[in-house]
């Protein structure tokens, strides 16, 4: 069957099932491998994309679900939050193996679409669906600060 | 993988000359540290031109290092490149990283004899052998430029990768044909740098190498995408040591995109066109399984045997002096049983390899943490030598040990369904259901520890009794039980680091069904709990302070005293004041020839209590990269914790009841504690860095929550309900 998917800004015609999740069509079907495949079972965050700006676990939402949604893949990023983001990744060497990496920057910068000035408690509970098993959760948190910090310097200088 | 005991005992002191000369005893391949047979890299000039078997430079001036080792977060990548461009003078924004290809002969991990990533070994293994391919590159480098430009070799400056002279001057690039084409330098001509002249060793971080991880264009097993690729699945049994009776896969070829439907050795393998399409293949397919020689115990019934086995004397691993009689005849011995679950790894990415066999020749693209164990295994299946069998090693998303595995087994899985597919690269894929219940756990122990104190309340005899599974046995290293002991049940608990003039180490080793594995820091995941467990009961006991009594048993250990007394300044032991209600626990063990002190802060409220602090020391010989250190302090603290608060596999009928994160629950980031490193300053060769923050941790925990509560706590996970 067809569907029209909206993925980084471009519209894809697909064809495939739609019960098939969107993380698997994306990574098997658009060859986008940013997003990784970590329980296939909303429980890890390893899959997270944004679906109309909210981080979204894509294991578990099937291309039907996906129709008509804004879906940006961690390849597609371009927000200056998620910039941030990134950066402060690689300043404070955050990852480790990495597998996780794509989905804890994926909800990283949705938490400051959305909170310019997380507390230790909102950075909590917005990034405790993304599992890491490195344990690299300190360095993930003062990154977060550290990106929303920079922000709040960019905003402050415009 | 512990390979200890392959390591030179005093690797920590060893001198440069005397560490080639162990590195050279280990095996005939091995002569060298470092290949130095320069080989040109043949065509186009634009290629990497080699200088050894590690380095290699570009006329356009990138000097791109090999890593013998997997990078699986650890940060060997950036570690070893440290090595190089240090002795090199290179800029570090001119070196990239790649993983070396299997070959044994030129890749060998110089502590076990064949190419493999384990036992925290990594840069320990590779520190001066690194370091001589850098120097050596450089040597030809300032050759080829002392030839062009008429002047003495010693006269020739070297500084982030330029040579100069006077007037002259050339980058690395520039001279990296005429350099390459030099015949390499031997080894005994190379003078190391002092550590005062080090520029990148054990100086404030450089970038790491393994880039790529912030943006997703890092690439896994997962992301392989090669043209006609498959990909396949595997419906695995319901219960260890289970068979196929027969299959039917009539509906699942019947799906559009399911191409082939086979049995294997492991199970059914379904191939489609992509992953999900095999998911629904694997989910048509009717199974019959004969489970006359299955497991059928659950984990409560092992766990009680085992209870009933500490006991019974075991096997006698090591004793000194009298300690039955000893006990026998205190009138107080102090008895603590100890319990430890099966633990799955459950690192990000599910256990996965792509194989491509056509004939007797094999190719094979994943996270391979053994080349040689894996490439034997392949070309012993396909009827070739392992030479026919190429390895292309990508990042791995995470190993804690499962990727190690002696039976090569998923990747003995993706070569059997290559092989019979034929011609065409095939990517197996785990589901987290199939890693999860897929075995090679970390084995389920119970441990028995007794002891007496004497008149200054300090032990002077004790006994310890384990049972549990040997992860030796049935492996290509079950030559290293000898008498029947295999020592990775028991390192941690033989050799005490502390004063105990009595001592018996006992051994019952189990069999179950159940396959198990090496998982972060090996038999001290277990046997550092008990220990350190045991020690604060013992303290409590006599009504001494924790960290004091440690002390007084660590009277001719300097370096755990030194580990244990810098935590303890940094943690103001005895000296801060904590909130109500809160409880302050200690730790200090060493493993992979390093020493890791830990102390915990813990709140209880109720029954939840949350690690709140942890101030860790390690002494790790030379920090090559401190920031990776303490990352991998940070992370080896983590995990470890996990354990401690969390992970528990169990079994019913000897069906593993777990099966993805919701139920097999690993720590998040809601209870990540504060953690804060400290790094002992040390000269001594470096050491093991990624696994001896794990086994302090659970320790720590438990004591401070009996420090909080007053109970004791001697079974993982910790509960206080």
């Amino acid at each position: 069957m067809a569907y029209s998917l909206t993925i980084n800004g471009t519209t894809h015609e697909v064809d495939v099932d739609g019960d098939m999740p969107l993380l698997w069509f994306v990574r098997d079907h658009l060859n986008f491998t940013g997003t990784k495949f970590g329980c296939g079972l909303a429980q890890c965050g390893a899959c997270t994309m944004h679906v109309d700006g909210v981080a979204t676990r894509t294991c578990v939402l099937t291309v039907e679900a996906a129709q008509g949604k804004n879906i940006t893949t961690i390849e597609g990023l371009e927000s200056p939050q998620s910039r941030a983001v990134q950066q402060a990744w690689v300043e404070l060497q955050v990852p480790q193996c990495g597998y996780c990496q794509s989905g804890q920057v994926m909800s990283a910068s949705a938490l400051l679409t959305q909170n310019p000035d997380p507390s230790d408690a909102d950075i909590d509970a917005a990034m405790s669906g993304n599992i890491c098993r490195c344990g690299t959760y300190s360095r993930i948190k003062a990154g977060i600060k550290m990106a929303a910090k920079d922000m709040k310097n960019v905003g402050g200088n415009a | 993988m512990n390979l200890q005991r392959f390591q030179p005992k005093n690797a920590a002191t060893l001198s440069r000359r005397g560490f080639l000369k162990v590195a050279a005893g280990t095996s005939a391949g091995l002569m060298l540290g470092v290949n130095l047979s320069g080989v040109q890299a043949q065509g186009a000039v634009d290629s990497n031109l080699e200088f050894n078997a590690f380095v290699s430079i570009s006329p356009d001036n990138q000097v791109r290092v090999l890593i013998k080792h997997l990078e699986m977060g650890q940060g060997i990548y950036t570690g070893l490149a440290t090595c190089v461009a240090d002795e090199m003078d290179a800029a570090w924004e001119q070196v990239v990283c790649e993983h070396a290809p299997a070959d044994v002969g030129k890749y060998a991990n110089l502590f076990m004899g064949m190419q493999g990533t384990g036992g925290s070994t990594g840069m320990a293994n590779s520190y001066m052998q690194m370091r001589q391919a850098g120097a050596a590159a450089r040597a030809m480098l300032v050759t080829a430029a002392a030839q062009q430009w008429g002047v003495p070799a010693t006269q020739i400056q070297v500084s982030n990768g330029e040579l100069s002279h006077g007037n002259h001057k050339a980058s690395f690039g520039e001279l990296a044909i005429a350099a390459s084409a030099l015949s390499a330098p031997a080894a005994d001509s190379l003078t190391l740098k002092s550590p005062a002249d080090f520029k990148f060793i054990g100086k404030a971080a450089a970038t790491r190498k393994d880039s790529g991880k912030q943006d997703g264009t890092a690439i896994y097993t997962q992301d392989i995408k090669l043209p006609g690729m498959l990909t396949a699945v595997v419906a695995h049994a319901p219960r260890f040591g289970a068979k196929l009776k027969s299959f039917d896969g009539s509906a699942a070829l019947a799906i559009d995109g399911v191409s082939q439907v086979f049995a294997i050795d492991s199970g059914v393998a379904v191939v489609a066109k992509d992953y999900w399409t095999a998911t629904k293949g694997r989910n048509a397919l009717v199974l019959e399984w004969d489970e006359a020689q299955a497991e059928t115990r659950g984990s409560a019934q092992i766990l009680q045997e085992y209870r009933a086995l500490v006991e019974t004397p075991g096997l006698v691993a090591e004793s000194e002096g009298d300690v039955g009689g000893t006990l026998a005849a205190a009138s107080d011995v102090v008895e603590t049983v100890f319990e430890f679950p099966y633990l799955a790894h459950a690192q990000m990415e599910p256990v996965n390899c792509v194989a491509q066999v056509d004939g007797n020749k094999a190719q094979l693209w994943y996270g391979c943490q053994s080349p040689t164990g894996d490439q034997a295994a392949v070309a012993a299946l396909i009827g070739a030598q392992p030479s026919d069998v190429v390895i292309n090693t990508v990042f791995a998303g995470g190993g804690f040990g499962r990727r190690a595995n002696p039976q090569s087994d998923y990747v003995m899985e993706a070569a059997r369904i290559a092989k019979e597919v034929q011609g065409v690269p095939v990517k197996l894929v785990w589901s987290r259901e199939d890693d999860m219940q897929g075995g090679y756990y970390r084995p389920a122990y119970v441990h028995k520890l007794s002891a007496a104190l004497g008149s200054d309340g300090l032990p002077n005899a004790m006994q310890v009794r384990v049972a549990g599974q040997s992860i030796m046995k049935g492996t290509f290293m079950e030559e290293t039980i000898v008498g029947g002991i295999d020592l990775t049940s028991l390192e941690g608990l033989v050799e005490l680091p502390y004063h105990v003039e009595q001592r018996q180490v006992e051994l019952h080793t189990t069999e179950t069904g159940v396959p198990v594995q090496w998982w972060r820091s090996v038999g001290n995941t277990h046997t550092a709990f008990s220990k350190e467990v045991f020690i604060d009961s013992l303290a409590r006991k006599a009504g001494q302070d924790p960290v004091a009594y440690r002390l007084a048993l660590l009277e001719n250990n300097p370096r755990e005293t030194a580990v244990l007394k810098l935590a303890a300044e940094k943690a103001q032991w005895g000296t801060k004041e904590l909130p109500e209600g809160w409880g302050r626990g200690v730790a200090v063990h060493s493993s992979f020839g390093s020493t890791v002190a830990e102390i915990v802060d813990v709140s209880v409220d109720g029954d939840r209590f949350k690690v709140e602090r942890v101030v860790a020391a390690i002494d790790c010989g030379v920090a090559v990269n401190p920031d990776i250190v303490r990352a991998q302090v940070e992370g080896g603290i983590a995990y470890g914790l996990s354990a401690a608060l969390e992970d528990e596999l169990t079994l019913t009928d000897g069906k593993v009841d777990q099966t993805n994160f919701h139920n097999y629950r690993v720590l998040r980031m809601n209870s990540m504690p504060e953690v804060e490193v400290h790094i002992l300053a040390s000269n001594n060769a470096p050491s093991g860095v990624g696994e001896p923050g794990t086994p302090p941790i659970a320790p720590a925990v438990a004591n401070a929550l009996t420090a909080a509560t007053g109970k004791p706590f001697n079974r993982l996970p910790l509960k206080l309900a």
